[in-house]
């Protein structure tokens, strides 16, 4: 019997949800399992690091990674499965945008330590005391890696050849690359694997997404009754499904949540945030600067809003200091 | 106007500024400002459009990712855009973006919004004049650089683990 292709899982500045995505795959799961031979999944199985390292340099068929890159390990971890892997694909939202643990390029890095050893209301540190990055127990060295200050997408870090993108990716978009990957019908190289297209191409809403808006005000979803038949954007909730790839098929949008941008741009967008920016200033109905701001004061966070997945891949990447 | 590797020849820095006008006003003042001889100084790189609602965000954030220490836009006054709207989608964008690169550490002086008519050369010299010292008092923006900075801390990674020297501890 020919050898399976060997197939790794990863994680790195993760959550957890694109785990959770594999296992959503059901009874689907079972013909992966049986068609590959998974060599590394930290999650679900106990491979170690050293097993990898014994690996012949691209004898895994595809390294899945998910989650941001913002620590030495995870860095280390990601070259050490790019150099083992024919092929990496950045799996998720962080992998692929940086994702939700990207919103700390808002930030520096002692002002986060500070706030978490020392701020945070549930810290109670009187001593200040922070981990230390190497201590001796036992005659043995423990060591922590290094926390950096910029947090970064996978390709910022290693070569990617695909990008399964998603907060988490659907599991249809999994099976789909799964099946790509096994048939040896692959795509261009860089190719994200969902549609080339907004969202609102395929939004259960679109018929009443009106073509021209005069926004007054933008409206918090938690705070009004959302009408379940009409474009969100229309009832003035900011949804980022037009700047946002479709591919999802609008899972938040059916639940009456507006799109907050996790499958990242089209092709054609250099900027996610910088594109629905603009697409929402432009229809503010005021024409003069204090009315303008008035409606525009009713975005509280717009980085936090716009950018947030995409903070790391964007043009300006983080907060200048 | 320098490019970067002649002011690393010199070692003087001159403040970039990229200039987005709109064809129908700023740029025929910016025309009229060279034809009457008006001074002024020559650190704006003009960019002419079509219309100031042609500028997408997307354009001044790239501008200032590749090197620019000021970014300036200049369109026709309000009622006399060309295409009717276009210079009032600009302001609406611009004034949310101006917010966003505040929160993104971009100084308020680095990005300006002008109307100024294709008669006004006057205005081209006093707002060129003016947003040049603003910028040179602030200092060079510099972010292609700063990008290389921020990625040294990876290739601290390579030299320690995978060069295999004592790792440096914080
Ligand atoms: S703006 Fe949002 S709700 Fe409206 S059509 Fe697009 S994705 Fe659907
Ligand atoms: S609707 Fe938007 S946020 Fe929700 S899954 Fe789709 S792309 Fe992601
Ligand atoms: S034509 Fe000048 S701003 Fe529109």
């Amino acid at each position: 019997m020919p050898e399976k292709p060997k197939v790794t899982f990863y994680w790195c500045a993760s959550c957890g949800g694109c785990e959770e995505s594999v296992v959503d795959l059901a009874e689907n799961i079972l013909d992966v399992v049986a068609a590959v031979d998974i060599v590394m999944w930290p999650v679900a199985m106990d491979f170690k690091k050293k097993d990898v390292e014994a690996m012949e340099d691209k004898s895994i068929l595809v390294s899945m990674i998910n989650g941001a890159i913002r620590t030495s390990e995870q860095e280390e971890m990601a070259k050490l499965m790019r150099r083992k892997s024919q092929l990496v694909i950045a799996y998720g939202s962080c992998a692929h945008l940086g994702g939700i643990p990207g919103l700390a390029n808002q930030f520096q890095r002692e002002e986060i330590l500070q706030y978490i050893f020392e701020e945070s209301p549930s810290t109670v540190n009187p001593q200040k005391t922070r981990p230390e990055r190497k201590v001796m127990t036992n005659g043995n060295a423990v060591t922590l890696p290094n926390f950096f200050n910029v947090v970064r997408a996978l390709d910022q870090v290693i070569d990617v050849d695909y990008y399964l993108p998603g907060c988490p990716p659907t599991p249809k978009l999994l099976k789909q690359a799964l099946d790509a990957l096994l048939s040896g019908n692959l795509p261009e190289k860089g190719t994200v694997l969902a549609p080339d297209i907004a969202l609102c191409d395929e939004c259960p809403k679109k018929d009443t997404k009106p073509s021209d808006l005069k926004f007054t005000e933008f409206k918090r979803p938690h705070l009004v009754q959302i009408d379940s038949a009409t474009c969100l954007l229309a009832q003035g909730i900011v949804c980022m499904g037009p700047a946002t790839r479709g591919g999802c098929e609008g899972v938040c949008i059916s639940g009456n949540m507006p799109c907050t941008g996790c499958f990242g741009p089209t092709s054609r967008v250099k900027d996610q945030g910088a594109k629905i920016l603009s697409a929402l200033a432009s229809q503010v109905e005021a024409k003069d600067e204090k009315g303008i701001d008035a409606t525009l004061a009713t975005i509280p966070d717009p980085v936090g809003t716009f950018y947030r997945y995409g903070l790391p891949i964007s043009l300006l990447r983080r907060k200048n200091f | 106007m320098l490019t970067a590797g002649e002011q690393s020849k010199t070692n003087t820095w001159e403040p970039r500024i990229v200039a987005f006008f709109c064809n129908w006003c700023t740029y025929t003042a910016a025309d009229l400002a060279g034809v009457s001889r008006l001074r002024h100084a020559p650190n704006a790189r003009i960019i002419r459009v079509m219309c100031s609602g042609r500028v997408d965000p997307q354009f001044i954030l790239d501008a200032f990712s590749k090197g620019a220490d000021g970014v300036l836009l200049g369109g026709c006054h309000p009622g006399d855009c060309h295409y009717m709207e276009g210079n009032y989608k600009a302001l609406r964008r611009m004034r949310l973006l101006k917010r966003m690169l505040k929160d993104m550490g971009i100084e308020e002086h680095r990005f300006r919004l002008e109307w100024i008519s294709a008669s006004e050369g006057e205005r081209i010299k006093t707002v060129i004049n003016e947003m040049t010292e603003q910028v040179r008092t602030l200092g060079p923006l510099g972010l292609p650089k700063k990008f290389e900075e921020w990625d040294t801390e990876m290739e601290v990674l390579e030299r320690t683990v995978n060069g295999k020297e004592e790792a440096v501890h914080a």
